[in-house]
This record gives structure tokens, C-alpha cells and sequence, in this order.
């Protein structure tokens, strides 16, 4: 059972404080996009052995929505960022390349 | 109109700690950009307190403020003043983009006191309720078994609480479990 | 036999007699016994019956890996089955019975099975139920489940509490021998919040009952300063009869603490699961004695070596007065000392290496017990206990060179560390040759949030064995743990403890080496499943070479002591089989918990009133009071109906219809979500979750809206009211309320985060009254306040104002059809309001009314409900819905979703009215079939029933349904099955029964 720091809060969390949500960073394709595309939105998602990204809400907290870099394999937690951003920070990035070099998420790497 | 009442009547417990509704209080959700000089001047003219800190509660004779998220605070203040207070605020902050509501009967409010309060809580939540983590002045929601509350430290042996109004009762019940005859922990 | 020395036993207080029972029988033990103690000091060998053969056992162990001895316990709403008696502690009034047997435990009818041993191998269930086929229902399947299970199930509600403990801490040591004890201190040294946890009632462990110099004092003297020490330091919490159960992720440790089993009935909880959040943990858990593998290894009174020396000295209870040790290692001579010591007779050592021991040997030597080298046990006979043992050579198949008549037989074959809490979270082993065991390997331990390793192994757990070393090594444990939690080390003084070199062991993995197969037939591994060398062998000659298979086809480690006494043994076994290494055989994966832990501290204070939250509005006590039928909807309770007395509920629902639509009827509506949209960009907001426009609504009206999710699908529906320019009241359905809530933070924090909006969730601040019927605008005239009339309060409006004296705000929206009123008050008072309506209501006929009754006016009406016309599959179209869906908006949420060619099928199912054509009511759920089966055989479909209610508004059954194509096909007849042989028939209608033109609720 994993504990999270809640980027908002500041506190660490049990896994039982939060819900998760999902892989992190999806980009929305709304009305005249392509079937291709809407369904990659709709229904691919990643499931790495490794380096994930991933959406978590403090929901028995303070309700926000943040996400969490974490390796789906040993459990470390790279680190937990605001929701309100479309790609990982760099500071994280630059994190993740010093603990596990050659890593790569998506378009990131 | 008659008089208002609250969840449990201010139904009382006593066991390896006491525990107590503690009858209607005000309360009033204040959703705004806590950075903002707007939001803090009419906080401080409304509740008569500075902004809190993260996970700050600051509380007068009259009332309170407590840090619920980076853009939601708690005001609390005597029941019956709750309706005077959100007009004011919703005065003080015309033009502003927040959001003022009275929530004073969607809450309850206990108060678990004693030497073993601490062990009685964290029966019921997973949050660290070490005396080096969590004191007076601070505010943590969290989970009490299965719903949510957000709880501060009146002194280093008394919580204050609050939940949903309609798992008032469950609260209770819960809160009378952990501080039943007998199950002291002895802990902290 | 086995008795009760008249001297001697650290651990009881003889002037404290307490009586128990057992099977009956009243039998005496002190305080500070363990039941298995006590049944040993009253001669009880025989203590149960195996679960395959059903072979007499006896106590083997001392202490949680005890495979045999589990007994009932209790009776009535304490009776609990499969109790350990090596980790009981004997009480007053202790009330046990052995298990797995019929008629007695004496004399068992399942013996049988033992005769037919040769006929049951491993694998022998896979083999045997196969064929013939036809035999798995009435013959095998009766068969098997009438002889699995062990023990019986208790069959009245538990009489005790249990509750959860949740605390974050530096370092958790866990176990509280010689070697957790000063762990625990070289953390606490430090500053370090230190939680030491100890399974058993004492503190030491094995060594006061081992002995040895610690800073040259008598172990246990030491131990008990150390205890007075640790128990004095504010930053050490001492726990005892709390075992760590398992070690999770992230530092997670739930400890198991039995608080009163030792004391039942005393108030306070049974047990306590401790979860605990700690920055580094401690193993410091022991190691466990391996038996020997020979025949008749399981005859009760052949014990291990080391609980053979725990009952002697901690209870003064002698396994047996004239005694047979065989062992490949030193320790077991520790017994023999130890027994001769206490003035039992020792027969023989058996020592199977060809040159012994050391040390420990020429002390036995001097102490004149005959030891005998190169020897070993070939087979002990005897039924219920010893009677004699074979000996013959080690290296040999088991030839008798002697046959000596003994009582009891002490067994060691070796130790094994205990590294389960090591392994549960990712911890490797490895194989340490020379002394023939697992230890974890510190290289490879399990790693936290942090990516570091965060459990430290100590002493015996960690495979250091001799005391200075243990000593030494614990300390450097308790130190690490204390760094990695941040804490600065000082120097430390070193421990001096008595060095007391043993010669290597030898591995028996078989005894004798090459014993014949008649003996490894009764060699047991598995003591609990009755598996033998000879099953794993078997397995091994069938092709099960990997050790996950074998454990799976044998049964080898799945009882509940979990293989703790001789997985290794069987394991090596396996490895001999293959010719294999046994590194590269492996283990089996340890899971949690340790031991088993109660059902009842898994569930903690969930039970009884706090099962789970119940949600209550304010007129709950009401409801109750004037006979509510619940009915669940969410966490909440609402009124199904309210039955009179000598009313059924079925008559109570068609009274209510009745007469809301013909007098007036309230509904308590406090739990319809009311979730409050406020900011400059709040119609925009919303024109994006809701399928219609809502941007366009005036202040002061309501707009009927749907919700759908990315997918298209319908998720949620209710009434808009626009409060103001920059706000918006959304109701949503009860179930919503949260969803819904959740639904639009999800959106604005993390898609549009740039909007201008804030959502709070009001649900729970107002109780809403629904006031409904031809009657309701009479009433609230009655009442006064605010003009209710037609003109000034049009239908989809809502204002503010007062009523008899309550400030309220009404919506007159309607679910039913007819007129109504949908009125909020503050919830603190909400019951007054109510109570007020049901005074002033008085004369116009009121009744409250349930949700049943509010579902058939609803159904008359031909309104969906979610969750009944919707199932997370229906979008709004197939509902005919598409007047609600704007055609103007560029984006809202499922739009694009209801463009994909599945959901633009003209195939879809649509919503219909059904009528059957007797007037009968459709079951719930029916499909209509079609012509035709499917490749499965079954017969098509091309619709199914989603609402279906009496209705004593129209006198007869009405429905709802999807149906293929349903709207272009009026007035068709269809036909449902129904799960009793009947076929129903209806008539495709149009879904609104009832006042089609909606003249009733827009008066």
C-alpha cells in the first residue's frame, strides 16, 4: 500500500486517503477529430513495466487532483506534481534519468 | 421558522475518552486565490484573521479559519451570525472571482477529548497524529474509518472534528467504538 | 510418557493453579502455561488427527510453526477453530477439543484413509476426479467437500470487539529476543521512535532458555535489564503478543496484537491490527528448528529438539522420561544436556555426522550420555505415542543394527532463519552452503518509496546463530535502521558475549541417506497435509520441477502453518529428485500473513452499527417512526414506502400513487445532489458537461438537463436552476451527488484549469420537501408566506421566500407529472418543515410517499431514471432523448463519443412504452426474443425490459424497454419469456401513459 505526498496538502498520504486515477498527461480530442485518434484518447493507455505516470486524487483530503512519477515495478516514487500541466517537469525528467538512465514514458523519455 | 438543530443534539460519550456533538455552528466555504490581497483583506475584515498557512487553523473567540485546500478555506463562526458573515463576504469580495456558501448544516461537529484522544483517533484515521507531526494550530483531512473529516487540536489533548452532516450518527457510533471501556491503546 | 517435573519452569507460577479442559477431560496447568504446555505436563500426546490419513499427532513444535496441535477453542460466540496450542496461553475456565476426527479423537473412523496411504499419493485428488465424468456432480464433488476443511465453523455471531491501530513511526523491530532487544536499543540510542513487537507473553526468546554469558551476566539476567532499560526510554513502545503479520510496500507493517485472548470476556478489544508506517523495519524473527525426515517421524512424541528443551525449561514439562535425541548438529546436544540436567533419562544421541560434535558433545560425553556416531533413526514405531525406535547407519538404507524401547524423540535438523517478513516484500534469499539454510540477502533487500531498502535483518533471522555474533550483529542492525531514518550514530560500546564454537552441521535431508521406499513412505515433510519424502519424489519422477508446481501438486507448505517447519526440507528433497542445486530450486514465494490472523482485526470496528456509513436526512427519525421501508440508494437510506399497520408494503405504494395524484403527497428529496457552479465562466462550464444549453438559461428558470462522460454514455440527469449571472444550482440524482461533484473538479483541475469556475457540493445543507399533488399549491397557501399561484411562480421557475415562517427556496419542477413543488430548507430544519407540511396537510388528505411510489409516477409519466433506463451503455439518443442534445455547441462532453458508428447505428435499441396484453406486469430484466438462434444456441433478442411497475393509476402493468427499432414499430406485438415457462406479450407504446400533453404539472 503506497503513501503519496499530496503536492497540495504537503502531506504524505495513505494510499486509502487518495483514488487513483489513471495514467497521467492524456491530451482530450474533442468533436472533428479523427477516429484514430479519438479512440487512442478514448481507450490506449500505457502499462509499462517501469517509469508511469499517473493521476491520483486527494479525495479523503483536500479533493485536488495531482500526479505522481513512479516506477510500476519497484514502487519508488520519482516524485508527485500539480494536475495542472500537460507534461511531466522537467526537474522530475531530469530525476528519473539520474535513478533509471534510458527511460522513456510516451513521448517522453 | 423554528429552531435549528443539529445532527445528534449534542449527544454525549464517555469512555477511555469523552466524545461530544457539539451543537451548530457556522461555517462558511471561502474558495478563492488565498494569494490574493482581495481574498485576504476580506478574510481578515470577516473573520478577523490573517490567511492561514497550508494546513493552518486559526481560531478566535468568535470564530475561525481553517486551510482546507490551496484555494478553499472554512470560516467558523457563531451559528447564528453565518448569514451576516457570507453577505460580507460576498460584499467585500464583489468583482472578485470566489466563491462564499454557507455549509453551515452540511457539517457536524465533535469533540474528542481526553489524555487517550490521540490513541482514539488514529484508531479510525491513517493519518500521523504524533505530537511531533500534529498539534494545536494545525488542521489534517483525512479519513475516519469510511468518510471524510477534517480534524485541529483545541489543546494538546482535545480534537475538534468535523463531517458530513448525514453520517453524523456513523461518526458518532465510530468515535464510541474506539473509545470504548477498555480499549485503551496506550500509545501516545 | 510426558510430565510435570516437580522443580523447575521459568516461565509458570505454581501458586497459581488453573483448571481447563480438554475433550472433556479436566485437566491442571499453571499460569504462565502455554494450553500445549499444559496438555504435555497432563501426559496428552495425542492431540489431533492429520487432514489427508488422519494419523494420531502430537505436539511437535513450541511455538508458531506447530503444525498438529490446533484445537477448537471456546464455545458458543467464542468457539473458533484451527487455535494453536503452542501459542495459547492457558487460562481459567480454557475450553479445547481436537480436531478432524469421528467419532473421537481415539478411536477415528478416517484412519482408514491411512490404510489406503498407498492408493493416495500426491496428485491423487487430480487423478481420481477425473473420471468418469459423470461422477463430479453426485459422487466426487459430495465427497470432497465433505472431508475438506479443517475444523468446524463457528455458527453464532462473535461476542468480541476487534478494532484497527494506525501510527507512523522511525523503526519497528520486530520480535523480542535477545537480538530485537538490542536492535530496538541501538535505534533508540539514536533518537529514533522505536516500536518493538514480540509475538509470544515474554521478552528473550530463545536465549534464556539456550543460556550463555552476555557482558558476563546469565543471558536472561541481561535480557531483563535490557527490558527494564528500553521500558524507561520515552521514545520505545514495547508491545508484546503483537506479531508483525506482514511487511507491504512503502514501509507498511500490520502488527496483530491479541489483547484478550489470554483473558476472554474482559472488556476491550479481542485483537488489534496495528498499521503501522514505518521509515525502516528490523527483523529480528528468529529462526526455526527443521525435524528429521524418518519413518514414523509424526508419531506423537517425537518433538523437535529445541521444544523439547522449551517445555523443559520454561514449563518443567519433560516430552519424555526416557528420551532419544538424533540430530546433525550441535544444538541438538543442547537437549540432551538439558534433559539429563533435569534427571531424565537420555538413551542415546544420535549423531548422524561420522566424527559429532564439539564442545557441546564432550560436555554431553561427560554428563554420560552414550552418544552414538554415524547413527541415525530408522523408523519409530508406536500408534498414538512412542514405543520404539529402530537405529541403524546413516549412510545406509536403513538396516536395523539396534532396537531401543524409549517414551520420546528429540529431532534436529538444523535451523532455518525465519525470513518471511524479509521476503513478503520483495526481499531476496540466499543460499548459505555451510550452514544449510536461507538468509536474506542484505544485497538485495526490499526497497521503499525512496528507492532504498528499508528492511534490516538481525540475529538468527539474518542466519548469524552463535550468540557473540548475534549480539554484534543486532546492534549493526539496530544502528543502520536508525540512519536510514535520519538519526546521527555515536560510538557504541561492543557487546561481549561467550563465544561458543560448534562444528558444522551435516545436511540430512533424508534419514537414512538412502533410506528404502517402504521408510520414505512414512517419512513426513508436511505434517499438517500428510506429505512425504516419497510425494515429492513422485512429483519430482512426473515432471514438477519447479518448486511452485510441486508445492501445488503435493500439498507440500499449503497448510495453515504455511510449511514453516520443513519447507526447506522438502524443497531439498525436490532438489535430491532432480539433481539439482537447491539455490537453484528455490523457494517458495513467502506471503502474509505470518501466521493467520482473525477475520475479525482484518475488519477492524466494521460491524454491527458501523459496517458502513449509513447516511441520514434530517427527517430520517421521521420516516422511521411512520414506518418507513428502506430502501439503500447509495450510502443513504430512503423510504421505499410507508406502511400502515396491517398494510403491506405493495398496498402502502398504491395507496401513496394514489393519493398524490389525487389529493397531495410528500417525498423527502434532501438526497438529490445539489452541487453550486459559480464563476464568469460558469455557463460555458457547463454548456460543456451538460449535453444541452445551459449558458442560455435566464435567472430564475430551470432547465431539465443530461450528463454524459467522454464515452457518450448518459451518467447522470437533473434540473439546472441559474441562481444568478455567475451561478448555477445543478441537482443531480441521489447516487450522483458525489460522482457528479467529483466529475467537474476532475475537469476543471485538470483540463480546463483555466476556467473561471468554482463547484461546492450542497447537497447535505438543505433538506428539500418535494410537495406533489393536485392539492400541493392549496397547502402552501396554506401555510403563507410567498405567492405560490400559476402566474407569479410558473411551472420551471424557482424563487426564494418564506413559507409558514421557514425561509425556503421552491423549484417547481415535477417528477410526477403533477403539480409540484420542490422546497429547500437549511437542514437544521429540515424535520420541522416537514412536520409542519404533515399539520397544514392534514385536511387536504396528505401522505408521505416512498421512492416506489415516486418511480411508478414517474414510469406513468415516461420519464428515465438513471440507473434503471441507463446501465454505463445507453447514450441519450436511444432514450429518444435527442430534444435534450444541442445541436448548436461546438463541444460538450460525449459529443464527439456520440459520433462514432456504433452509437450512430441505426440498429440500437430504443426506448418504448410496453403493455402486456393481459394487463399482467412485465419481470424486470426480461429480453424480447427474436427469430433465430445465436452461434450459441440461445434464442435471439431484440429488447429488454428496463422499468416495470403495477400502475392503480391506469389498473394495469406498464414498462419501459429498449427495443430493436423500437419507435418505428407502435402497436407490434413482442414476446418475453419469462423464468418460468410463460411467455408475455406485449404491445410496443409510446412510453407516456399518463397525462400526455403535461397539462397536470402546468397548472
Amino acid at each position: 500500500m503506497l503513501t503519496l505526498e499530496c503536492p497540495y496538502c504537503g502531506v504524505m498520504a495513505d494510499e486509502t486517503e487518495l483514488t487513483a486515477g489513471g495514467e497521467a498527461h492524456l491530451k482530450r480530442f474533442g468533436p472533428g477529430s479523427s477516429d484514430e485518434d479519438f479512440e487512442a484518447y478514448l481507450f490506449e493507455r500505457e502499462n509499462p513495466k517501469g517509469v508511469h505516470f499517473e493521476r491520483w486524487r486527494h479525495s479523503h483530503g483536500c479533493g485536488k487532483w495531482f500526479h505522481a512519477a513512479r516506477n510500476t515495478m519497484t514502487l519508488e516514487v520519482y516524485g508527485t506534481y500539480p494536475a495542472q500541466t500537460s507534461e511531466p517537469p522537467v526537474e522530475i525528467r531530469n530525476k528519473i534519468s539520474g535513478i533509471a538512465p534510458g527511460w522513456s514514458w510516451r513521448l517522453f523519455k | 421558522m423554528s429552531e435549528p438543530t443539529s445532527a445528534l443534539n449534542r449527544a454525549e460519550f464517555k469512555g477511555i475518552a469523552k466524545v461530544e456533538e457539539t451543537g451548530l455552528h457556522g461555517m462558511i466555504t471561502l474558495r478563492g486565490d488565498q494569494s490574493s490581497a482581495a481574498i485576504k483583506k476580506a478574510v481578515l475584515s470577516v473573520a478577523g484573521t490573517v490567511m492561514p498557512e497550508q494546513r493552518e487553523a486559526i481560531f478566535s473567540d468568535t470564530g475561525g479559519v481553517v486551510w482546507m485546500s490551496p484555494d478553499e478555506l472554512m470560516l467558523l463562526c457563531p451559528y447564528s451570525e453565518v448569514e451576516a458573515r457570507v453577505a460580507a463576504l460576498n460584499e467585500a469580495l464583489a468583482g472578485t472571482h470566489a466563491l462564499a456558501v454557507n455549509v453551515s448544516d452540511a457539517r457536524t461537529v465533535f469533540r474528542v477529548s481526553g489524555p487517550a484522544a490521540r490513541d482514539v483517533l488514529s484508531k479510525l484515521t491513517p493519518a500521523d497524529l504524533s505530537p511531533e507531526v500534529f498539534g494545536p494550530g494545525q488542521v489534517r483531512r483525512s479519513r475516519l474509518a469510511q468518510v471524510s473529516a477534517a480534524f485541529w487540536m483545541e489543546d494538546d489533548e482535545t480534537f475538534g472534528l468535523f463531517c458530513f452532516r448525514s453520517v453524523a450518527q456513523y461518526a458518532f457510533d465510530l468515535l464510541k467504538v474506539a473509545a470504548a471501556e477498555g480499549s485503551e491503546v496506550g500509545y501516545f | 510418557m510426558s510430565v510435570r517435573l516437580s522443580t523447575g519452569g521459568r516461565l509458570i507460577d505454581r501458586a497459581t493453579e488453573i483448571s481447563f479442559s480438554f475433550n472433556g477431560a479436566r485437566l491442571k496447568g499453571y499460569a504462565g502455561d502455554t494450553l500445549a504446555s499444559a496438555l504435555l505436563g497432563s501426559d496428552q500426546m495425542l492431540v489431533g488427527r492429520s487432514f489427508k490419513y488422519h494419523r494420531p499427532r502430537g505436539i511437535v513444535a513450541s511455538g508458531a510453526e506447530e503444525p498438529n496441535a490446533l484445537v477448537n477453542m471456546g464455545e458458543g460466540a467464542r468457539f473458533e477453530p484451527n487455535q494453536r496450542a503452542t501459542t495459547t496461553e492457558l487460562f481459567a475456565g480454557l475450553s479445547a477439543t481436537s480436531q478432524n476426527h469421528w467419532p473421537s479423537l481415539e478411536f477415528d473412523v478416517g484412519a482408514l484413509n491411512a490404510k489406503l496411504s498407498r492408493f493416495l499419493p500426491a496428485g491423487f485428488y487430480y487423478k481420481m476426479f477425473i473420471h468418469p465424468r459423470s461422477f463430479w456432480k453426485h459422487v466426487y464433488e459430495p465427497f470432497i467437500r465433505q472431508s475438506a476443511g479443517l475444523g468446524r465453523a463457528p455458527d453464532s455471531e462473535d461476542a468480541d470487539s476487534y478494532e484497527h491501530f494506525h501510527l507512523h513511526t522511525d523503526v519497528v523491530v520486530v520480535g523480542g529476543g535477545i537480538a530485537g532487544l538490542l536492535a530496538a536499543r541501538a535505534a533508540a540510542v539514536t533518537g529514533a521512535k522505536v516500536l518493538l513487537m514480540e509475538q509470544t507473553a515474554h521478552w528473550g526468546g530463545r536465549a534464556p532458555v539456550d543460556g550463555g554469558l552476555v557482558d558476563g551476566q546469565p543471558v536472561g539476567d541481561y535480557i531483563d535489564a535490557l527490558v527494564r532499560e528500553l521500558s524507561e526510554m520515552p521514545n520505545v513502545t514495547l508491545r508484546l503478543r503483537c506479531m508483525a503479520s506482514g511487511v507491504y510496500d512503502h514501509g507498511y507493517l500490520l502488527g496483530y496484537e491479541r489483547v484478550r485472548d489470554h483473558q476472554p470476556g474482559a472488556p476491550g478489544p479481542r485483537h488489534r491490527l496495528w498499521r503501522v508506517r514505518a521509515k525502516q523495519i528490523v527483523t529480528a524473527t528468529g529462526a526455526i528448528e527443521r525435524p528429521l525426515s524418518f519413518a514414523g517421524n509424526d508419531v506423537p512424541g517425537v518433538m523437535l529438539a529445541s521444544a523439547v528443551r522449551d517445555y523443559l525449561v520454561n514449563y518443567a514439562v519433560s516430552a519424555g522420561k526416557r528420551v532419544i535425541v538424533a540430530t546433525n548438529n550441535d544444538d541438538g546436544y543442547r537437549t540432551a544436556i538439558a534433559l539429563k540436567q533435569a534427571g531424565q533419562e537420555v538413551l542415546r544421541i544420535l549423531d548422524a555426522r561420522e566424527t559429532g560434535g564439539g564442545a557441546l558433545m564432550a560436555e554431553a560425553r561427560r554428563l554420560g550420555i552414550r552418544i552414538d556416531c554415524g547413527r541415525a533413526i530408522g523408523k519409530v514405531s508406536g500408534g498414538k505415542r512412542v514405543k520404539k525406535v529402530q537405529i541403524c547407519a546413516y549412510a545406509g538404507a536403513g538396516g536395523a543394527l539396534e532396537e531401543v524401547a524409549c517414551d520420546a524423540v528429540a529431532m534436529s535438523g538444523g535451523w532455518s532463519p525465519v525470513v518471511h517478513l524479509w521476503s513478503h516484500c520483495g526481499g531476496k534469499l540466499t543460499w548459505d552452503a555451510e550452514q544449510a539454510y536461507f538468509r536474506p540477502d542484505a544485497t538485495r533487500a526490499p526497497t521503499g518509496a525512496d528507492g532504498q531498502p528499508y528492511v534490516v535483518p538481525a540475529g538468527s533471522a539474518n542466519g548469524v546463530m552463535m550468540l557473540d555474533a548475534i549480539c554484534g550483529d543486532a546492534v549493526e542492525a539496530g544502528r543502520a535502521a536508525a540512519k536510514a531514518a535520519g538519526y546521527k550514530l555515536k560510538k557504541a560500546a561492543a557487546i561481549e558475549a561467550e563465544p561458543a564454537p560448534e562444528t558444522p552441521i551435516e545436511p540430512v535431508w533424508m534419514m537414512p541417506r538412502d533410506a528404502r521406499v517402504q521408510l520414505r513412505m512414512k517419512a513426513w515433510l508436511d505434517y499438517q497435509n500428510d506429505v512425504k519424502v516419497s510425494d515429492v519424489q513422485l512429483a519430482a519422477r512426473e515432471g514438477y520441477e519447479s518448486v511452485e508446481h510441486t508445492k501445488r501438486y503435493t500439498t507440500l507448505g499449503m497448510a495453515t502453518d504455511q510449511g514453516k517447519l520443513s519447507n526447506i526440507n522438502g524443497l531439498a528433497t525436490l532438489a535430491d529428485a532432480l539433481g539439482a542445486e537447491i539455490p537453484a530450486v528455490g523457494t517458495t514465494t513467502f506471503r502474509p500473513p505470518y501466521t493467520p490472523i482473525s477475520m475479525g482485526a482484518i475488519g477492524g470496528e466494521a460491524r454491527g452499527a458501523v459496517f458502513q456509513p449509513l447516511r441520514r436526512t434530517a427527517m430520517h427519525g421521521w420516516h422511521e417512526k411512520n414506518g418507513a421501508d428502506w430502501e439503500p440508494v447509495g450510502h443513504w437510506r430512503r423510504p421505499y414506502a410507508f406502511a400502515r399497520s396491517g398494510e403491506s408494503v405493495h398496498d402502502a405504494v398504491m395507496r401513496e400513487v394514489k393519493n398524490t395524484r389525487e389529493n397531495v403527497g410528500l417525498l423527502d428529496a434532501s438526497t438529490l445532489g445539489k452541487i453550486l457552479v459559480k464563476g464568469p465562466d460558469a455557463g460555458k462550464f457547463l454548456d460543456l458537461l451538460y449535453t444541452n444549453m445551459m449558458s442560455s438559461l435566464k435567472p430564475g428558470k430551470c432547465r431539465y438537463g443530461l450528463m454524459c462522460n467522454e464515452n457518450g454514455f448518459l451518467v447522470d440527469d437533473g434540473v439546472v436552476a441559474r441562481i444568478d449571472d455567475e451561478t448555477f444550482l445543478c441537482h443531480t440524482t441521489t447516487g450522483g451527488a458525489d460522482r457528479i461533484h467529483a466529475h467537474m473538479e476532475e475537469w476543471l483541475q485538470t483540463e480546463w484549469w483555466d476556467m473561471q469556475v468554482y463547484a461546492a457540493n450542497l447537497t447535505e445543507q438543505y433538506a428539500q420537501v418535494a410537495v406533489v399533488g393536485p392539492k400541493a399549491r392549496m397547502l402552501l397557501e396554506k401555510l403563507g408566506g410567498m405567492d405560490v399561484s400559476a402566474e407569479t411562480f410558473p411551472f420551471m421557475t424557482w424563487q426564494d421566500g418564506t413559507l409558514g415562517g421557514f425561509d425556503v427556496r421552491a423549484y417547481r419542477i415535477s417528477f410526477s407529472g403533477e403539480l409540484s413543488y420542490e422546497i429547500a430548507v437549511p437542514t437544521a430544519q429540515g424535520l420541522a418543515f416537514w412536520e409542519a407540511l404533515v399539520a397544514a396537510g392534514k385536511e387536504f388528505g396528505i401522505m408521505p410517499y416512498g421512492t416506489e411510489a415516486l418511480h411508478i409516477m414517474r414510469a406513468e409519466k415516461g420519464f428515465i431514471m438513471i440507473g434503471d433506463e441507463t446501465d454505463g451503455t445507453i447514450i441519450p439518443q436511444d432514450l429518444g432523448l435527442n430534444w435534450a442534445i444541442s445541436k448548436k455547441k461546438e463541444d460538450f462532453l460525449g459529443k464527439r463519443a456520440q459520433e462514432r458508428a456504433h452509437m450512430t447505428d441505426p440498429n440500437r435499441w430504443k426506448l418504448v412504452g410496453l403493455e402486456t396484453l393481459d394487463g399482467a406486469v412485465l419481470p424486470d430484466g426480461a429480453y424480447a426474443v427474436a427469430e433465430g438462434v445465436n452461434p450459441n444456441g440461445q434464442r435471439n433478442t431484440q429488447g429488454r425490459v428496463t422499468s416495470t411497475y403495477y400502475s392503480p393509476t391506469l389498473c394495469k402493468g406498464i414498462a419501459m424497454g429498449l427495443v430493436l427499432k423500437g419507435p418505428e414499430r407502435m402497436g407490434e406485438v413482442i414476446e418475453f419469456p419469462g423464468t418460468d415457462g410463460t411467455v408475455f406479450k406485449a404491445r410496443i407504446v409510446d412510453p407516456v401513459f399518463y397525462d400526455k400533453d403535461g397539462e397536470k404539472q402546468n397548472v
